[in-house]
């Protein structure tokens, strides 16, 4: 009870929950899309990209203003996407060696700026931290203002493109034919999980984003086969788990924000993935042994199968 | 030797023994798995040096090796199910174990010398300040001999099975078919990309770990048809990307691991855009001289044919808008391109194939020629 009047009283609680639910509502909705295109990894390579634009941002203009700074990040963000999206385009490399190669080469190139923002105009090396792993801790309500205003667009515009993302998502040749922009809706998607990313860097870092677009896309993905529910549930789980880290953070000595938020969405995907209704693990094994209890008057069957269970569950 | 060159014989080194790897990931499409390892392995080196307080226990390369194989197990179990695809399989997995190192550390090793950006980034700096001793003499930089000895491991694995990830690779059924146990070789390979990177980790960092596992592969591949000369390019491409990525960080007086990395990335751009056949400029090229070809064959196969009449150089734009919808430039262009080729001619004030033209007619028409 001391926690949840913590939440309403406590600024910085307030503040770091705030945050966090808002972080896990727009990658939850967004990194639905990803994961149903089988591109979920390109959170990653955008975080990683993410850290040329801060530091470019802040030579250029010598400010640490976040909008400034997630508008650096965004930059070099959308090109390290663009770059990926190319390269498995116009090449036979192969999209995942892309994305790690624009990953680490990005992010190369951030240090490099950084090491000689230390080193030639005198900045801490304190930012670099914070961006790697998160200090949610740190965050004030201009920074949740600015999320939810970022977010918020992002939001707005995706439910106005609803019908063009659904179908690009599930049947791009199909959205072609019927002479939808197909490229220029794949740069939208882009661009929305772009700011879903940047907008997440201070609350969970670099390295643990990824972890937001994913996991509760895919633990929302299988308690559903429809879109909507499925962004809505993701929306849903990314704030509860965000709230949920944020206060056990908060209510534990020396346990940082972004890694636990992390392990309750690691939580909630890995009961989704044994408990679901007709997809779960542990639900498919038990339907299986109830229908063989249920049918013993009948001689085991070699070539009976087990009914009910999707033939490729991957697919929508 | 001076600190600098033992710097980048480190760097040489670590590009060397992660090409090995690096060019069967690009290939069998597990690289993000090298990103995945170089994070998750964290928890491993967490608990490794909780047990052993040092970070120079081999111990802690064994629990961190262990880590890295016990990722891919988790993320292939996670797949296994059908419930998710690889990728994401590989999302959820390496931001858990990585999160549960970094509560670890801060929870627990808070005031010991545990730098999580060193484990991160690397500092190849300071490479040449941990040395390995034996009987009271200096051997030369610690991370050099654990380096290298990966390196003879990796380049021992390869040349041992070498056979069976090429088949592994290309044709993972037949490779199943014959008894070679795809299975078995691919957790070996993950064995070895998750030993490199644990024994990388500390001199160069999980980023240019990263880097030079697929940069340097990625780059040969676009140069390359066959394995060996891919893996043979990889070893030189990291060396290289090692050498130059060196020179820069010195001369911008920046970080020598994130130079290297940029470098990487830099190299592939650079034969995206110039590999001979598959980059930018050259497939540009030959679909310029694709078109002009098959407009040579057209206009050959037109005037060739019995019931064309002759083509005068006025009539030629109108003719040729009319039949092809050629622009007035692009009948010039062609005009001029045969002419140059020589399989057109001026023959009584109007246009002719050569033999040569002719030839090229036949093959286009082959029904239209005459019997």
């Amino acid at each position: 009870m001391d926690l949840l009047h913590a939440l309403f009283s406590d600024y910085t609680l307030r503040t770091v929950a705030l945050g966090a639910a808002l972080l896990g509502i727009v990658g939850g909705s967004l990194g639905s899309y990803a994961v149903l295109r089988g591109q979920s990894l390109i959170g990653d390579a955008v975080a990683h990209a993410a850290l040329p634009g801060i530091a470019g941002a802040f030579l250029l203009t010598g400010q640490m203003d976040p909008l400034v700074l997630m508008l650096g990040a965004a930059a070099t963000g959308l090109c390290a996407a663009l770059f990926v999206d190319g390269t498995a385009r116009s090449t036979r490399v192969p999209y995942d060696s892309a994305l790690a190669l624009m990953l680490a080469s990005f992010f190369g190139l951030g240090l490099v700026l950084l090491t000689y923002l230390q080193r030639h105009a005198g900045a801490s090396q304190a930012g670099l931290d914070a961006f790697l792993f998160g200090q949610a801790a740190a965050l004030v309500m201009y920074d949740v203002y600015v999320m939810a205003a970022l977010g918020g667009t992002a939001l707005i515009v995706m439910l106005l493109f609803w019908k063009e993302l659904k179908l690009l998502s599930f049947d791009a040749a199909f959205a072609r034919s019927v002479g939808l922009p197909v490229r220029v809706l794949n740069g939208l998607l882009t661009t929305l999980l772009v700011v879903a990313i940047v907008i997440g860097l201070q609350t969970v870092g670099v390295v643990l984003m990824s972890a937001v677009l994913i996991a509760p896309a895919a633990a929302a993905r299988q308690w559903t086969d429809r879109l909507g529910i499925m962004v809505a549930l993701a929306a849903g789980i990314g704030a509860a788990t965000g709230v949920t880290g944020a206060l056990i953070s908060a209510s534990v000595r020396n346990v940082p924000t972004g890694p636990t938020i992390v392990l309750c969405m690691g939580a909630v995907v890995i009961a989704s993935l044994l408990l679901a209704p007709q997809r779960g693990v542990l639900w498919r094994s038990w339907q299986r042994r109830f229908s063989q209890a249920e049918t013993p008057s009948h001689p085991p069957d070699q070539n009976a199968r087990t009914p009910n269970v999707a033939t490729d569950p991957t697919d929508l | 030797m001076s600190p600098q060159v033992e710097v980048q014989l480190v760097a040489a080194v670590t590009a060397v023994a992660c090409a090995l790897p690096g060019a069967f990931l690009v290939l069998r499409r597990m690289a993000m798995m090298s990103d995945a390892i170089t994070h998750a392995i964290l928890p491993g080196i967490v608990v490794g040096f909780f047990l052993t307080e040092s970070l120079g226990s081999p111990l802690l390369l064994v629990g961190a090796a262990l880590t890295g194989l016990l990722t891919v197990a988790l993320v292939e179990s996670i797949e296994r199910t059908g419930l998710v695809r690889e990728d994401a399989a590989i999302g959820i997995v390496f931001p858990i174990l990585f999160s549960i190192g970094v509560i670890l550390i801060a929870r627990y090793a808070g005031d010991v010398h545990l730098d999580l950006d060193a484990v991160l980034l690397g500092e190849l700096a300071f490479a040449p300040f941990n040395r390995l001793e034996l009987f009271g003499s200096d051997l030369g930089p610690r991370a050099l001999w654990v380096m290298g000895t990966v390196l003879l491991l990796n380049a021992a694995f390869l040349f041992t099975f070498y056979k069976e990830l090429k088949l592994a690779t290309f044709d993972p059924v037949l490779a199943a078919a014959l008894g070679f146990m795809p299975g078995v070789l691919h957790y070996a390979l993950m064995g070895m990309v998750s030993i490199t990177a644990v024994s990388a980790f500390d001199a160069v960092g999980a980023i240019l770990v990263v880097a030079l596992m697929v940069g340097p592969p990625a780059t040969a591949y676009l140069l390359t048809d066959r394995l060996d000369v891919m893996i043979g390019l990889s070893a030189a491409l990291g060396v290289a990307n090692a050498l130059i990525g060196y020179a820069a960080a010195a001369w911008l007086d920046a970080s020598i691991a994130g130079s290297m990395a940029t470098v990487a990335g830099l190299l592939f751009g650079l034969a995206f855009l110039l590999a001979p056949e598959r980059g930018l400029v050259a497939q540009q090229m030959q679909q310029r001289t694709n078109t002009a070809r098959f407009a040579e064959q057209m206009l050959a196969a037109y005037l060739c044919h019995p019931q064309t009449r002759p083509l005068t150089p006025e009539a030629a734009p109108k003719r040729l808008y009319e039949r092809f919808g050629w622009s007035a430039q692009k009948t010039d262009a062609v005009l001029e391109y045969m002419c140059e080729r020589g399989t057109l001619t001026r023959r009584n004030g109007a246009f002719a194939c050569t033999e040569h033209g002719e030839s090229l007619a036949a093959h286009a028409m082959p029904l239209s020629s005459p019997p």
